[in-house]
Parts: structure tokens; sequence; C-alpha cells
């Protein structure tokens, strides 16, 4: 279990610096017969999968693409700086908040910074 | 098992992988190149639901069909506010309507019956069988019964709710308390590890007795735990001391907690120390994966299902990915939260494989508030990545809400609750 656990995490971390360029011929090179439901997801999800696959983490709370429905404030439309800036600080505990910081800690500061370029770019490519 | 490996060598292992380690992992799958793309998700609830949207919105070339029985979903989280009577069971209720107009997800309102793994096949109650390129199993729990004597699904149904899987028992339950005097006992007995949302039944014990202290004070409530600590256990010990002082008690398996038997005509349970009567009884039985993840041989001796925690993919047949509450998914607890953030990170995995890629490394996470009171919400936070050892909280992340915390704080993390409830909800059915 340990061992193939090993070869699998390599094989994770050489795809996410390796397959990002390659993917968007593929993708378009498969027969779609749905429409695209999320033209700008799926790109922006090309571009930084593993920031994408980080996202998924903050969408549960802040909404699908970091756009809020409630009380908690949307990601969605913030700028890459900003984002990862806040994240920074909840990190830090510079920046108050009930359960950010404890989020945040969870988070390498590279991380964070592919998370901020993921919906910085989501909401970009959608303006 | 045997191997292990340091965590300095892992993250070296992280920097320096190659190419040619690549090429192994495909090894556990025949589909990950096949030209159609077809997802049969099984299950609508948190996991199944989150896995089938995002599958469309990662890759809409993916054609998705989700199978459930129920035309309408009540979630189990929010369910324990309905039966202190800040929510009715309609705020409570998901549809599919959005998956299907909006995601083009082919919805089935039918029952899966039995899979095929050998030829991906799922075969359905009507009788028609769908084929899969991938499968995402999302089967919940199921209940095991004959864990505690006299107990049945029947007892269950008529007198005795477990309302552990939010719908009719729930208000049935709620009808009891309704319908008992003032000055009646609630009895609660909690199962033992692991469950469905481990703060659940004392986020109940406390709305129950939000209820109680407003139209029924004389009230008590006797939480009868198969377990010596539970989760949040000092944050609710200390809400329950400020808001509802002398009105819940908490015994322990080993002061007597432990039930063993349960006596549905005389409203009673039997713990190893003596009879205890009560107007109004939630029993809630230790937990297995749902059925279909045992008939199709899914589960191990644990009766949980193990999987490969990058894709959640099965570890005993390929090309079925397991997620929520039937998976063994390292220290993230069984939560419909837990459950959402696995069908995403599956939904993106699968989407990589029949890409012919490689998924990228997952992260994952949990945040479940528990409310006390109306205005007093605490929170648990965690922030899961893969080591070797399999999916592990992060050292020095998540957590708790302070104990101590000041009242606006607490307020603070009440109005977050509402907040949660309304995106977790929308990122998984709309």
């Amino acid at each position: 279990m340990a061992l193939n656990l090993r070869v699998w995490l390599t094989a994770c971390a050489f795809s996410s610096a390796v397959f990002t360029s390659g993917s968007v011929a593929l993708a378009a090179g498969s027969s779609a017969k749905a429409k695209p439901v999320r033209e700008s997801a799926a790109k922006a999800a090309e571009e930084n999968p593993r920031g994408l696959v980080l996202s998924l983490s903050c969408t549960s709370c802040h909404g699908t693409d970091g756009k809020s429905v409630g009380i908690i404030p949307s990601i969605y439309g913030k700028s890459t700086e900003y984002i990862e800036a806040s994240m920074l600080a909840f990190k830090s505990g510079a920046r108050y908040s009930t359960v950010m910081s404890r989020h945040a800690k969870g988070y390498t500061d590279e991380e964070i910074r592919l998370i901020a370029e993921y919906f910085g770019r989501l909401s970009h490519n959608k303006k | 098992m045997s191997h292990s490996i340091s965590r300095r060598d892992f993250n070296k292992l992280l920097v320096t992988g190659v190419a040619g380690a690549s090429l192994g992992i495909f090894g556990t799958s025949t589909n990950a190149f096949a030209a159609s793309k077809r997802v049969v998700v099984i299950g609508g609830g948190f996991g199944g639901a989150a896995a089938a949207k995002y599958l469309r919105k990662l890759d809409p070339s993916i054609s998705v069909t989700l199978v459930e029985p129920k035309a309408a979903f009540y979630t189990c989280p929010f369910s324990n506010w309905v039966l202190g009577g800040l929510k009715t069971m309609d705020d409570i209720i998901q549809t599919y309507t959005v998956l299907k107009n909006k995601y083009q997800i082919n919805v089935i309102a039918d029952v899966a019956v039995s899979i095929d793994p050998a030829r991906n096949a799922v075969k359905l109650k009507s009788g028609s069988t769908l084929n899969y390129d991938r499968l995402v199993l999302s089967p919940g729990i199921d209940l095991k019964y004959d864990a505690v004597a006299g107990y049945s699904e029947a007892v269950a149904n008529t007198r005795i709710p477990h309302a552990y899987q939010a719908g009719p028992q729930t208000i049935l339950l709620q009808k009891q308390l309704l319908a008992m005097r003032n000055g009646g006992r609630v009895i609660i007995c909690p199962p033992v590890n692991p469950y469905r949302c481990p703060p659940g039944p004392y986020e109940r014990a406390s709305l129950i007795a939000h209820y109680l202290k407003e139209k029924k004070p004389q009230s008590k409530i006797l939480i009868l735990d198969a377990k010596d600590k539970f989760s949040k256990q000092a944050l609710f010990k200390q809400g329950w001391e400020k808001l509802y002082p002398g009105m819940i008690e908490w015994r322990s398996s080993v002061t007597g907690g432990k039930v063993v038997k349960v006596d549905a005509p005389t409203m009673s349970v039997t713990t190893e120390f003596g009879v205890e009567k009560g107007d109004v009884i939630n029993l809630i039985p230790p937990q297995k994966a749902g059925r279909i993840a045992f008939d199709a041989g899914l589960t191990d001796a644990t009766g949980w299902c193990p999987i490969n925690p990058i894709s959640f993919e099965s570890t005993i047949h390929p090309g079925i990915h397991v997620i929520g509450d039937a998976s063994i998914a390292g220290s993230m607890p069984k939560s419909g939260f837990a459950a959402s953030s696995q069908g995403k990170v599956a939904a993106a995995a699968i989407v990589r494989l029949l890409q012919g890629k490689v998924p990228a490394a997952p992260s994952l996470v949990n945040t479940c508030y528990s409310l006390i009171g109306p205005s007093y919400g605490i929170s648990v936070a965690g922030v899961y990545k893969l080591t070797a050892e399999g999916i592990v909280e992060i050292p020095g992340s998540g957590g708790l809400t302070p104990l101590n915390a000041d009242a606006d704080q607490l307020s603070e993390e009440a109005s977050f609750a509402r907040g949660w409830y309304n995106n977790i909800i929308h990122d998984t059915w709309g």
C-alpha cells in the first residue's frame, strides 16, 4: 500500500509541473456531444490543475467558483494579490477570523499562491 | 503496509519525482485511456451530487448519469435544527433540478441493485442496465440494527427512531418531542466510532434542549453514550452549562452509558448498569457502509471501503470510486461536508484519468458547525493532504473553536453556520 502510494505521489507531483501545457489540445480533441457547461472553469483547471484541486476545498464554504450565496464572503472577483495577502494574514494570525486561520495554516505559501492564482485567473477569464 | 518512509524522504520524492514512475499507476485500471467517457454515479447525497456536478463542470465532454431513488433529499446537516424548532423540513429539502437542467446530468429515479465490476455494469431495480467507464459510488451508511437487542428497522420507523438518515424518522422524532409532556425525559444513545457526523448526537441534544427550555422547561435529557469521549466535548459541555444548566446529563460507556438492549413497548433501554425509561428515545445504532458496497464486494473486514486516496478509486475493484461515509478516508471524519469535498476531488481525478492524464495531488477539507443555541455556534475545521501514510490532517492546522470564546465570536460562528449551509448546499446541488 505505502509503496503504491509512493509511486502515485511521485506521478502526481510530476504531472502538475509537466502535463499542464499539453492538456488543452487533448481536451479539445475529445468529442464533445454535450454543450460546455463552464468553459472558463475548465480552462482555469487546465491552466492550473493543482490550483484547481486546492480551490475545491474553498468552494464548499465560499460557493462554486468562489461565488457565495450567503453571508460568507465571495472569493470570486478578488485579485490574486488580495487573495494571497489575505490567506497569508490569516495564516500568521495578523488578520482576525473565526475559522480561516485554522484553514490557512493547512496550506504552504506555495499552495496559497496557487489557490490565489486559480481564483484570480477564474475571475479574469470571465470578464 | 510494511513499507513506511520518513517525512523527509517523502518530500524528496515529491520534489524529485520522475516520469518513469507515472507508468505504473495506470496498471490498476483498464479504462484510463477509454475513448468514451461515461460516468455513472450511484447516490445523490453530498458525495454523489458533488461528484456528478463537478464531473460535468470540469469536463463537459463526459456524460454523467446519477442514480438516486429519492426525488427530494433531506440533508442530515440542519436536521437537528428542525428538531430544535429553528428550521422546517422544507428548509432542508434538496432536489436534482439544477443538476439536470444546468449541468445536463441524466438523473435516473431508480435503485441501483447490483454492480458487475468485471463488465462495468450497474443493474437497476427497474430491470435496465447502465454501462460505465468509471463508476462513482456514494452509498452512505447502513444501520447495524442487530447491534442492540430488541432494536430493528420496524422499531426505528415506529417508536424509537434513529433519525440519522434525515426524512420520515426526523419527522417522527419531532412529533414525539412535540407530544411529550413538560417534565418528560428524552434519552439519546450515540454509537461507537466510526459513525456519520461525530458531533451530530451532541448538537441534537443541544437543540432539543433549546426547544425544551422554551416549551417544556421541567424536562431532562439523558445521553447514554457507547463511548467515553466525544467530538467537541469540552465545548459542548461548556455550552450546556451556560445555556441549559442541569438539563443535560451525559453518561460515558464506563459509567453505564452503553446500551445493550431496547424495549419499545415499555419505552426503556437497558445498560450494563440497569434499566432507564424515557418518554422519547433516540437510539443511533452503530454503522457500516451502504448495502450495495457490501454486495459489490467493495468493503473490507471493517465494514467500510478501502480506497486509493488520490482518486478514491477502490483498491479492490479498479474503475469504481467510493466516496463519502462508506469510504475509509484516513483521518477525515464521516460528514456531509467531507463527502462533498471527496466527491469533488474524485471528480477532478476522474476527469484527468479519462483524459489519459495523472491526477493532481489532492487536498481535502472538513468544516462542521454545531449549534448549541440559536446564537451559540462552535466549529471544527480540518485540512487534509496525502502522505505515504494516506490521508492525514496537516499538523498545526484545523482544530476547534477556542474554549471560553466570547459571546461575539460564538454568535459570529452561529451566523457562519447558516452561511456554511447555504454554500455547501449550493456547491453540491445548485
